[in-house]
């Protein structure tokens, strides 16, 4: 499978600058490739453009075809930087956690997630465990590729590790396509087959 | 020798939280925390976001919520630092880097908001040396009647550095200053960080970013579970990690993508679980008896502090 974007631009209503002109992306099964720019060049927007939350100019094609249905689950999903505001607060873990599909068991207890954690509030845990749910929902057996808009950019070293590894194994044994945007070069470079500069592929 | 500047002695913060009902909760944010700053130094104070350590910050100014308790000693320049001369020091010998443009009053100039309350006698001088400093800090005269939403995410943080620079503080508490900055302008704001050392400033950072901390730092303090577990030089994070003592100090560095990006296994226990024993315990590879039952002192190792039962047998790299 691969996912594509073709032509993307972009600007916002109120500005006569395009934030993204005629940017090329494409993203390959199985492939983790990493996204580097500096804040405010428009990595997040590109994100929301490819996983189908924000419209753009230009086209966003998965395995040749264009997404038009709605409500149907989303192949492409999209994990942001805070966890904790992705998350109902009135919703307990549990609940938050088989928002999309229903978890398998053996899944939780790889991800480090404790069986007390489920019956917890959003805002009793920390934002590395926060983020440990938050991948863990995106990772329906429908999801093919994955979008990490700076998933540990917030969390401690430790946690980051743990958090990768657990984001990459699942990826290589799903067949998922990955998509590391970071503004940490040395993150990037550890973790992905290939890296591409945003302001090289951006024409604005 | 450079004079100490604050002395924070076993300082707990926790708060009084309302569960189902009528049931409250005792949340222990920090625990038995201790540090000093001395004149022309950076210690950083590293800490997950959502540990509780921009806490201390506010614990330091006297703005904590009505619902925390303080317990333990401060002391500044050697006089208890009590919440009549927390207020009479803030915004003037201690002043605050606030974490985001957000504490900027967006409906004033931004000169005004520097300046703060003054008479129409002390105003003249104010604007001089507002002037003067910001400066110092490549902000032009135009910025002075700006409006906060007019300034470039660059800008406001020079805005808000020289602000809290204004009152010439001996003390500086910079709260989470580098998130969602670019490359260059961490670079920059940790410059100003450091350029205020060179004048003897002491400064209090506090930030979760460990290679802001390495970069800027003389000593890092090391939060894990509201506990202060290792006051390292900046300089030990180096070589293979072995003059770092505590095992989650070391986990932390050989964690880093430039080192090894190392996994080490577990979680930190959560605030609302009250601990008993040494909050490493459930990870630490090498823990006896007395680790399970009694939470280890924050002691003394050469010009370091550890929060370790076997601390001197880590050191000498025993295991």
């Amino acid at each position: 499978m691969i996912l594509k974007g073709e032509n993307i631009s972009f600007k916002y209503p109120s500005s006569d600058n395009y934030l993204i002109k005629d940017l090329n992306i494409s993203l390959k099964s199985s492939e983790i490739k990493g996204l580097v720019g500096d804040s405010g060049s428009g990595k997040s927007t590109l994100c929301k453009i490819l996983a189908g939350f924000k419209k753009s100019e230009g086209e966003v094609i998965i395995d040749g075809v264009k997404k038009t249905k709605k409500n149907i689950f989303n192949p492409v999903q999209l994990i942001f930087q805070h966890p904790e505001l992705t998350m109902n607060p009135k919703w307990k873990m549990k609940d938050v956690l088989k928002e999309s599909w229903d978890v398998d068991h053996d899944l939780i207890k790889e991800f480090g997630i404790q069986e007390s954690w489920l019956n917890r509030w959003p805002n009793e845990l920390s934002g590395g465990e926060l983020q440990r749910f938050a991948v863990l929902r995106a990772l329906s057996p429908k999801t093919k590729f994955l979008i990490c808009d700076e998933i540990t950019t917030m969390l401690d070293a430790v946690t980051q590790v743990q958090i990768w590894e657990l984001v990459t194994k699942i990826a290589k044994e799903r067949n998922i396509g990955l998509l590391v945007v970071s503004h940490d070069k040395d993150l990037v470079k550890r973790i992905c087959d290939d890296v591409i500069y945003l302001e090289e592929i951006n024409n604005n | 020798m450079s004079e100490e500047l604050l002395k924070v002695s076993n300082i707990s913060i926790s708060f009084i939280q309302y569960g189902s009902g009528l049931k409250q909760n005792i949340l222990d944010v920090i625990s038995d925390l201790t540090l000093d700053i001395s004149q022309g130094e950076i210690v950083a104070v590293l800490g997950s976001s959502g540990s509780g350590k921009s806490l201390l910050a506010h614990g330091i100014l006297g703005i904590l919520p009505s619902n925390a308790n303080l317990s333990g000693t401060m002391h500044y320049r050697g006089e208890p630092l009590n919440q009549n001369l927390k207020e009479k020091l803030r915004g003037d010998e201690i002043a605050l880097i606030p974490q985001s443009v957000k504490f900027l009053d967006p409906l004033m100039k931004i000169s005004e908001q520097a300046i703060g309350d003054c008479t129409e006698e002390e105003k003249e001088e104010k604007k001089a040396i507002q002037r003067e400093v910001f400066e110092k800090y490549g902000l032009s005269k135009e910025v002075d009647d700006m409006y906060p939403f007019q300034l470039s995410g660059g800008m406001a943080r020079r805005v808000l550095v020289s602000t809290a620079l204004l009152s010439n503080p001996k003390l500086v508490i910079a709260d989470e200053p580098t998130p969602g900055l670019d490359e260059r302008s961490i670079k920059e704001t940790l410059n100003h960080l450091r350029q205020m050392a060179n004048d003897n400033v002491g400064v209090l950072l506090i930030t979760h970013d460990i290679n802001a901390a390495l970069e800027v730092a003389d000593k890092i303090a090391i939060f894990y579970a509201g506990y202060v577990i290792e006051i390292a030089n900046s300089s030990d994070f180096t070589g293979d990690g072995e003059k770092l003592i505590h095992p989650y100090t070391k986990a932390l560095y050989h964690a880093l993508p430039q080192n090894d990006f190392k996994l080490t296994e577990g979680h930190q226990p959560l605030h609302d679980e009250l601990l008993k024993y040494c909050p490493y315990f459930e990870r630490c590879e090498h823990p006896t008896d007395i680790c399970h039952e009694t939470i280890p002192k924050l002691i003394d190792i050469g010009d370091k502090k550890i929060r370790c039962n076997r601390a001197n047998e880590f050191k000498t790299g025993e295991f």
